[in-house]
C-alpha cells in the first residue's frame, strides 16, 4: 500500500509540472499585453518598458518560466498587477469561500443523493422509482447559472415575507463581520511570523471560524447566504450521485450473495443495510470524488451568480484584465487541488475494494 | 426410457431448426436499435431532440418576428414586456408576444426559435471534432503502445487535471471570445475523455482473434487499426458522444453566460439569459425561457445516451 501511495504520489508530478508549464505558456499567448491593460491603450513606450521591467515582463519567456517555478516552489506566486498585492494574499482570502461553498455542496449531494439512489433501488420499477430518476435527469440537464438565479427568484422575492427568505448575494449581510478566532482567544499573532496567513487563511471559513467561537448569530447569517448557491452547485452531483447509487445497488441486489442472504429469511432492509449497500457504495466513491473536483468549474459560475468573492469569479476578472500573476497562480493552485482529489479518490478506491490490484 | 431420451434429442435438434429459421442473425447495431426503442427513456430524448430538430430546421416559419429587429417605437412596445398571449387573457389592444419582449425590445420567443440552431451546432460540431481527433488519438496510443502511448496519455492527463470549464475560459481568453473559439476551447477540453474511453477499448480488441488473423493475413497495422479494431471500439463511444453532446450545450451556455462566448446580439440562450441577469426581479421570463430551452435541449440528449447506454451494454444483452 505505501509504495502505491508514493508511486501514485511521484506520478502526480509530471501532470502537475505540466499544467504548471501550460498555464505559463497559455496565459504568454493571451493577445494584448498587460502593460496596455493595466496603463491603459495610450501609454508612452518608456512607461510601458518600466511598467514590464518592475513585473519582470522584458525577461525572455524561458527565463521567465524559469522563475516562475523556483517562486512557486516556495509558494511565492508573485504579485497581482491589477492590485498590487501578492496573489498568495488574494488566494488566503478567497480560497476559503470557495472551499466552503464547495464542501456545503458536496455534503449536500451525498446526504440527498445517496438516500434518492437507495430509495429507487429498492423500489425498483415503481412510481417511486420512475419518478425519482426523472428528476435526477432533470437534474443533470440544469445549468448550474439559471437553477442559481431562479432560486434567487423564488426565495429572495417571491418568498420574501416569509420566514423561508433567504438572501440572493454576497456572503454575509452588511456590515456584518466574524470576529477571527485568534482575536476572540485573545491570542495576538505577529504579522510577519510565518503562521500569520495559516491563520488568516483559516479564520476565512467564516462557517468554521463562527463555529469555533461561538458567533451563533453571524453563523446563522453566513449559512443563510450560503444555502441558495450551495443547492445550486449540488443539483448536478446530486443528480449524478443517485443515479450511480441505483445502478449500483442493482446491480448487486441481483447477485448470488444477496440472493443467499434473502433466502435465509432476512428482511429486505436489512439484507440492503447490511449487505449490499457497502459494495454498492464503491463506485459512488469514485463518482463522488470527481464531482467534487467538478464541483470547483461550477463554483466559477455560482460565485458569478450570487456575487461572492471566490477564487473562481477572481480568475474570471483576472482574464479579462490580463492579470498574469493572478490567472496563473489561480489555476496552478485550482489545477492541483483537482489532481489531488483525483488522487485521493483513486487511493480511497484501492483502498476500499481489496479486488484493485495495487500493481 | 430410451425412447424418451431419443426423444428429447429429436425434439431439441426440431427445436434448433426452428430458432435457426426463427431467428435472422442480426447487426449489433441492429439488436442495439431494437432494444433501444423498447426503453421509453430513449424514446422520451429521442422526441426531445426531435422537437428541437424540427423547432431548428423551421425556425424561420415558426418564428413569429425577426430575431434581431428591435420593435421599439411601434405602439404598444416597451422594453421587457411581460408575455402576452391573447388565448390566456391578454388585452387584445397590446401586441402578442407569447413569451415578452426583451432589453432591446426584441421578440424573446423569435429569439428563442433562433437559439435552436446556435446550441444543436454547438452541441453537434464540438462533439464530432473532439470523437474525431480524440478516437483517433486513443486508437493509436492503444494499439502502438510504448511511447506513443505515453505521450498522448500524459498531455491527455494534463488536460484533464484542469476543471473543464476553467480550461475552456482560459483557452477562450487566449483565442478571444466568441462563439467559435467557445466551440474549439470546448471540443479541446473533451478530447481527451474520448481518447481515453477508445483506448481502453482498442487495449481489449487488440488481443483478440479476429485482429491476429488480419495481421496474419499480412494487413498494415494502418487497416487493421482503423478498418477492424476501430469500427469494433465504437460502441462506448456512441454514449459518450451523446451525452457529451448535453455537456457542450450546458458548457457553452455556460461561457455565454459569463460573457466570453457567443456575442450579443447572437440569441444564443446562455449569452441571452447572462444580458438580462440584473433584470431577474423586473424581468424574470428573460432568465426563465431561455434557461428552460438550454435545460429541455440537454435533458433530451442525456436522456438519449443513457438510453443508449443501457441499449449497447452486453451485459443487459436480452
Amino acid at each position: 500500500m505505501v509504495s502505491f501511495i508514493s508511486r501514485r504520489l511521484l506520478f502526480t508530478i509530471p501532470v502537475l509540472l505540466g499544467i504548471v508549464v501550460v498555464v505559463f505558456l497559455l496565459v504568454r499567448s493571451i493577445p494584448g499585453d498587460p502593460c496596455t491593460a493595466m496603463l491603459g491603450e495610450r501609454a508612452t513606450q518608456a512607461a510601458c518598458d518600466a511598467f514590464n521591467a518592475a513585473n519582470g515582463l522584458n525577461e525572455p519567456i524561458p527565463v521567465q518560466l524559469g522563475i516562475f517555478l523556483g517562486n512557486l516552489v516556495q509558494f511565492d506566486l508573485g504579485e497581482s498587477i491589477r492590485f498590487s498585492r501578492p496573489v498568495s494574499q488574494m488566494l488566503i482570502e478567497r480560497m476559503p469561500m470557495t472551499i466552503e461553498l464547495s464542501a456545503a455542496a458536496f455534503i449536500i449531494a451525498l446526504l440527498v443523493g445517496v438516500p434518492l439512489g437507495i430509495l429507487a433501488a429498492m423500489r425498483h420499477n415503481t412510481k417511486t422509482d420512475v419518478a425519482t430518476m426523472a428528476v435526477a435527469n432533470v437534474g443533470v440537464s440544469m445549468p448550474v447559472f439559471w437553477l442559481g438565479l431562479m432560486l434567487a427568484y423564488l426565495f429572495a422575492l417571491l418568498l420574501k415575507d416569509t420566514p423561508f427568505s433567504l438572501p440572493p448575494s454576497g456572503r454575509l449581510s452588511a456590515g456584518v463581520s466574524p470576529i477571527p478566532f485568534y482575536e476572540v482567544w485573545g491570542r495576538s499573532v505577529d504579522p510577519a511570523s510565518a503562521w500569520a496567513p495559516v491563520y488568516e487563511f483559516l479564520s476565512n471559513f467564516y462557517i468554521f471560524n463562527c463555529l469555533i467561537t461561538g458567533q451563533w448569530e453571524i453563523l446563522l447569517d453566513a449559512i443563510k447566504h450560503l444555502i441558495l448557491p450551495a443547492l445550486a452547485l449540488a443539483t448536478i452531483p446530486l443528480s449524478i450521485i443517485a443515479r450511480i447509487t441505483r445502478s449500483s445497488l442493482l446491480e448487486v441486489l441481483g447477485s448470488d450473495y444477496v440472493r443467499t442472504a434473502r433466502s435465509k429469511g432476512a428482511r429486505e432492509r436489512r439484507v440492503v443495510s447490511r449487505h449490499a449497500l457497502r459494495n454498492a457504495l464503491l463506485p459512488v466513491v469514485t463518482i463522488g470524488g470527481l464531482q467534487m473536483g467538478g464541483l470547483l468549474g461550477g463554483a466559477v459560475l455560482t460565485e458569478s451568480v450570487f456575487s461572492l468573492a471566490g477564487v473562481g469569479r477572481a480568475l474570471v476578472e483576472a482574464i479579462f484584465s490580463r492579470d498574469y500573476p493572478v490567472i496563473q497562480g489561480f489555476t496552478v493552485i485550482v489545477a492541483a487541488g483537482y489532481v489531488l482529489v483525483n488522487l485521493a479518490v483513486d487511493l480511497s478506491y484501492a483502498y476500499l475494494d481489496p479486488r484493485i490490484r495495487l500493481e | 426410457m430410451i425412447n424418451s431420451a431419443r426423444q428429447r434429442v429429436l425434439d431439441l435438434e426440431k427445436l434448433a431448426e426452428e430458432s435457426q429459421f426463427l431467428e435472422k442473425p442480426t447487426s449489433v447495431w441492429r439488436n442495439a436499435l431494437r432494444r433501444l426503442l423498447r426503453r421509453k427513456i430513449a424514446i422520451a430524448g429521442l422526441i426531445i431532440i426531435g422537437f428541437w430538430l424540427l423547432v431548428a430546421i423551421f425556425a424561420p416559419l415558426i418564428a413569429t418576428h425577426d430575431p434581431n429587429r428591435g420593435l421599439l417605437g411601434q405602439p404598444g412596445i416597451t422594453r421587457r414586456d411581460p408575455p402576452c398571449i391573447y388565448a390566456l387573457g391578454c388585452s387584445t389592444e397590446k401586441p402578442q408576444h407569447i413569451l415578452g419582449l426583451d432589453g432591446n425590445a426584441r421578440d424573446e420567443f423569435s429569439r428563442i426559435v433562433y437559439g435552436t440552431r446556435i446550441s444543436l451546432t454547438i452541441g453537434l460540431t464540438t462533439v464530432t471534432v473532439a470523437v474525431l481527433v480524440g478516437a483517433a488519438l486513443g486508437a493509436m496510443a492503444g494499439y502502438w503502445g510504448g511511447w506513443v502511448d505515453n505521450v498522448i496519455m500524459r498531455i491527455a492527463d494534463v488536460v484533464l487535471g484542469f476543471p473543464a470549464l476553467l480550461l475552456a475560459i482560459a483557452i477562450v481568453a487566449v483565442l478571444g471570445p466568441g462563439l467559435r473559439n467557445a466551440l474549439l476551447a470546448i471540443a479541446i477540453v473533451t478530447i481527451p475523455q474520448y481518447a481515453r474511453v477508445m483506448r481502453a477499448s482498442v487495449l481489449q480488441i487488440k488481443e483478440l482473434d479476429f485482429v491476429a488473423a488480419s495481421r496474419a493475413l499480412g494487413a498494415s497495422s494502418w487497416r487493421i487499426l482503423f478498418g477492424r479494431v476501430v469500427p469494433n471500439a465504437l460502441t462506448p463511444l456512441v454514449v459518450l458522444g451523446t451525452l457529451g453532446i448535453a455537456s457542450a450545450i450546458l458548457e457553452a451556455a455556460g461561457l455565454g453566460f459569463l460573457g466570453v462566448g457567443a456575442q450579443p446580439p447572437s440569441p444564443e440562450w446562455g449569452t441571452m439569459l447572462s444580458e438580462e441577469r440584473n433584470q431577474l426581479f423586473s424581468a424574470p421570463h428573460l432568465v426563465f425561457f431561455p434557461g428552460l430551452a438550454i435545460m429541455l435541449v440537454v435533458l433530451g440528449f442525456n436522456l438519449l445516451g443513457d438510453g443508449l447506454r443501457d441499449a449497447l451494454d452486453p451485459r443487459l444483452n436480452d
